[in-house]
């Protein structure tokens, strides 16, 4: 792959995981637990669908660096398959009970925070701006997500055991954040992308602060689950594509 | 030589900067008024986001900064602002968006914060948090005091970060008893 091509990838990659995040968060309208909370949980989506769609744009156009056209941000995130998604096992993962979002969400966000500071420093000016101001909508992301993780754990009997079950379930999906293949690293020489594994230490630093005030136990784990970069995902990406595409795939450039 | 015809017929000569200028000043009043979508009270000029009004060879050039990546109303304000220019009898122009530096809701004119309180949302602080500074810290080191905008007083609670739009908060006054949206500082 050249540098454009690399670049494109990386792209997809921040795109993807915000798209399929968007989607997740958006099964949860009309059945969040309370309408405050329903209400949340749409913003922090539409915060992430307008992100992608940021991403997706300057993909769409590094890509007619290399390839005959470059696609609009409607094909990369309706008319790619599976294999073609690039966003971490994370975001993928089914919404589960009100833990289980929300362990997801703040393991996100907290890596999210870290990853677009790095990224609003970048030597690609487009790259930097729609970093610099997704980085401003991500730090109310982040103050809730902690809250909820203190709130529930900090909680009930029930709420405490729902939520160190959440954090513990979800673990083994973490360690891919931190990976940091060729493409990573050849993005991360060139002064555009950011070092991958430099954000695992600041990341559980924050992440067991937050967890100890909640009173819960950071998990140990060592085994990682991997593949999202590369396109290899857990059953469930399918089904939530399935649900998201079907319209555009039914009836190919259909518009509002 | 650039000509472009603006509002009551008068034909502009671009190549002159005091008419340039006048163009320029006559384009601005006119997107003055249009009125946020979803806070009509304030326009879009006093909310901040049309950072700059240009002539590039003849074509006019509006240069808006969206609010939140993910703010519906983004693709309906350069609508109305197209609508508006063409009411003005403009045939060149086009909207540009530009995202550095990042809207922020210091650019929110004071007269229009004013309103927004007399409206029933609480008005943004005059100036937002430096959030991209540190990065180490998660949570909000203190929570700064909203007053209620209908009965004035402090005593007032977050019910939620998010409210009905991106850029709002929902809040609770529990002297009057009643909620009300707070425009968040960003
Ligand atoms: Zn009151």
């Amino acid at each position: 792959m050249n540098r454009d091509e690399q670049l494109f990838d990386y792209l997809l990659r921040i795109a993807d995981s915000d798209l399929v995040l968007a989607q997740r968060l958006g099964e949860w309208v009309g059945h969040g637990p309370v309408l405050e909370e329903d209400i949340a949980l749409t913003n922090v989506g539409l915060d992430l669908l307008g992100q992608a769609r940021l991403w997706y744009a300057y993909a769409g156009e590094v890509e007619t660096r290399f390839a005959a056209r470059g696609r609009c941000e409607d094909e990369l995130a309706l008319l790619r398959d599976a294999s073609e998604f690039r966003n971490l096992l994370l975001v993928e993962r089914p919404n589960g009970n009100y833990a289980d979002t929300i362990a997801r969400q703040f393991y996100f966000d907290v890596w999210h925070r870290l990853f677009l500071f790095q990224l609003s420093r970048s030597g690609d000016a487009r790259v930097g701006e729609i970093a610099a101001k997704a980085l401003k909508e991500v730090r109310y992301h982040v103050e809730r997500s902690a809250d909820w993780v203190i709130r529930l754990g900090d909680g009930t009997d029930e709420s405490h055991a729902k939520m160190q079950a959440a954090v513990d379930e979800l673990w083994m999906y973490t360690g891919e954040m931190f990976e940091s293949d060729a493409t990573d690293q050849a993005l991360t020489i060139a002064g555009i992308g950011c070092d991958a594994s430099a954000l695992a230490h600041p990341w559980r630093e924050q992440l067991s602060s937050i967890l100890s005030e909640a009173t819960l136990t950071l998990p140990t784990g060592a085994w990682m689950q991997s593949g999202g970069k590369r396109g290899v995902h857990t059953e469930q990406l399918g089904h939530l594509l399935a649900e998201m595409q079907w319209l555009q795939r039914a009836y190919p450039g259909a518009q509002w | 030589m650039a000509a472009t015809r603006l509002s009551g017929g008068a034909m502009v000569i671009a190549a002159q900067p005091r008419q340039v200028q006048n163009a320029i000043d006559s384009i601005w009043t006119t997107l003055a008024a249009i009125p946020d979508p979803e806070i009509p009270v304030i326009s879009i000029v006093e909310l901040g986001i049309v950072r700059d009004i240009e002539f590039d060879n003849g074509e006019v050039v509006v240069t808006v900064t969206p609010t939140y990546s993910g703010c519906p109303a983004t693709e309906v304000i350069a609508a109305e602002i197209e609508r508006a220019l063409v009411a003005c009898g403009l045939e060149r122009f086009r909207v540009q968006i530009r995202l550095h530096p990042a809207w922020t809701t210091d650019w929110i004119a004071p007269a229009a914060r004013e309103r927004l309180r007399a409206f029933g949302i609480a008005p943004p602080g005059e100036r937002a948090p430096q959030q991209t500074v540190d990065v180490s810290r998660l949570r909000r080191s203190s929570i700064a005091t909203i007053a209620c905008p209908r009965c004035g007083s402090s005593r007032t609670r977050e019910l939620s970060r998010f409210g009905s739009t991106p850029c709002k908060a929902q809040y609770r006054c529990e002297d009057c008893l009643e909620p009300f949206d707070y425009f968040k500082p960003h």
